[in-house]
């Protein structure tokens, strides 16, 4: 699986949003797909305007998510955020900052509020889980 | 007819820039972009009269409190009411229904009556009539519509009878298009003994709503979608209904006499406005509306119409696009759905190409559902709305449809 830093790089040869979020589709059609068994309300991240799952797994301390979405750019979002969070320590997880890694990647736009794609919803939520371990 | 683009000049917001492009905006269903006279009407009482009306006992008062009984004089003639105190301002048009609901609802549902709706009603709508019905012990009874949306007589005609005290029905659909015969459906409701409420919101932007022709006893709108402020909405009753319901909520303006022990209600339709009215938006709902009766309903009627007849035709030539709604007799609202692309991925392209749009279950999750989806994007028209408008939106989802592509 690729890391932050790599996909950071591969993100700045992109020269304008088209090539940009094709990009983020392919990483969106490669996100392994959900099992339908987790797509229930229990795991259903509220507040977006498509339909968004989070499972997440712990082993040794150790945080793995699962998701999905039913919009293909959201999945790509899904993706991106489980690089930067995925096989983290709660500790690790607490001291990321998603709002500098996507304005590095030069995808900000999706943290705004109105956006709501739930990306903001998925993120708490991710911090959440840490946070209660 | 009117030249579209000298009336689109009426509009500041229309000739704003965003990111040096001008924008497509298809959105006048959720709620419609506000003519400069709109501005100026509501300027012009801030800056020359503005006070609290009904209470001074000095120019600023009076001068409010005369426009404030002029935009519901305004109103009045705009639904041919009989009286202008038939006419309560409300917050919404979902305030207006929640009065009824409150009020007149308590009063008259009771156990095993039943309450009628369409199937596609919006949530303001349907949830209000629900909760009472459930409150009274009363039942909601849903008539529903086609396949492709289309109101059938049958449908409303069996789950009519004695027991329905109330038909509640949108004069025309928001996310279908679709437009009632509301006349009818009135008819028939009062020879089964049901008072009828119609949701006027999207009907009321496009044709001419008349109370008393429709003979209908409760009908409601709101300022925002017709070319007006935020913040005001109207309750059209019947006099000698609102006569005998009770107030909705209590406190300033809506009172005779007080004391610790005692109150007394002032008349309709005051008795149903308590506190601060937003007296600034009537004047500006008001003007928004002589705008609309200035332009002519025939003239917007033609004018939507032939707009209308050019999008379905253009929104035919995107692959995979299916219309969902498509009943004969359709205002300018287009629900649709683009192969198995989902709605919010296909706002975010039209975004990036300048072209507003609505996508979501549009308040109105159980007709959505009820046509096989979850989430659906809405392109709607408004009397400013131009070919050109429709070429951006059909160009910027022929782009969307190629992004979204599997290679």
């Amino acid at each position: 699986m690729m890391d932050i830093a790599e996909l950071i790089d591969n993100f700045s040869f992109f020269e304008n949003w088209e090539e940009k979020y094709q990009y983020v589709i392919d990483l969106g059609r490669k996100l392994e797909p959900l099992d339908d068994s987790y797509k229930t309300d229990i795991w259903k991240v509220k507040g977006c305007q498509s339909q968004v799952w989070l499972v997440p797994q712990i082993t040794d301390g150790i945080f793995h998510f699962m998701g999905d979405s039913d919009a293909i750019l959201v999945r790509g979002i899904i993706a991106i955020v489980f690089t930067i969070y995925n096989d983290k320590t709660a500790e690790q997880i607490k001291n990321v900052d998603i709002t500098k890694i996507f304005a590095k990647l030069g995808l900000e736009e999706n943290l705004t509020p109105s956006r709501r794609n739930g990306m903001m919803s998925m993120v708490a939520k991710i911090r959440e889980y840490a946070e209660h371990q | 007819m009117y030249d579209v683009y000298q009336i689109k000049k009426d509009f500041p917001v229309l000739s704003a820039l965003v990111e040096g492009k001008p924008v497509a905006y298809l959105d006048s269903a959720a709620s419609a972009q506000k003519p400069y006279c709109v501005l100026e009407a509501m300027n012009h009482i801030y800056k020359t009269a503005y006070a609290n009306p009904h209470r001074g006992t000095y120019y600023f008062a009076d001068a409010i409190t005369t426009a404030y009984e002029q935009a519901r004089e305004t109103v009045c003639q705009f639904l041919n009411a009989r009286n202008s105190k038939e006419i309560v301002f409300t917050r919404n048009a979902t305030e207006s229904i929640n009065l009824v609901a409150a009020t007149w609802a308590r009063q008259n549902i009771g156990k095993g009556d039943e309450i009628l709706i369409s199937e596609a009603e919006h949530h303001a709508n349907l949830v209000p009539w629900q909760q009472i019905c459930s409150q009274q012990g009363a039942k909601l009874v849903v008539f529903p519509v086609s396949d492709n949306g289309e109101y059938i007589p049958e449908e409303f005609a069996t789950r009519l009878n004695d027991k329905t005290k109330l038909v509640a029905v949108t004069a025309m659909s928001n996310v279908l298009g679709t437009v009632f015969p509301i006349k009818e459906i009135t008819s028939a409701a009062h020879i089964a003994g049901a008072k009828v409420l119609i949701d006027a919101c999207q009907y009321a932007v496009h044709c001419p709503l008349d109370v008393q022709d429709i003979d209908c006893d409760f009908a409601a709108f709101s300022g925002h979608k017709t070319y007006g402020p935020t913040g005001i909405g109207v309750l059209y009753g019947k006099s000698e209904i609102l006569e005998n319901m009770p107030p909705y909520q209590f406190g300033g303006d809506m009172v005779d006499n007080v004391t610790f022990e005692h109150t007394t209600f002032a008349d309709i339709p005051a008795r149903f406005e308590a506190g601060t009215p937003a007296s600034v938006q009537a004047v500006g709902m008001a003007r928004g509306l002589k705008y609309i009766l200035d332009l002519g309903f025939d003239n917007i009627l033609q004018h939507e119409k032939e707009l209308i007849k050019y999008a379905t035709s253009r929104l035919l030539e995107v692959p995979q696009l299916k219309i969902i709604g498509t009943a004969q007799n359709k205002g300018g609202v287009f629900s649709f759905a683009v192969g198995n692309i989902h709605p919010q991925d296909l706002a975010f392209v039209l975004n990036k190409e300048n072209v507003a749009i609505r996508i979501g279950h549009h308040c109105a999750q159980p007709i959505v559902n009820r046509m096989g989806y979850q989430s659906l994007a809405r392109a709607s028209l408004g009397l400013y709305t131009t070919k050109e408008d429709i070429d951006a939106l059909i160009n910027a989802l022929l782009k969307a449809e190629n992004f979204f592509r599997e290679r």
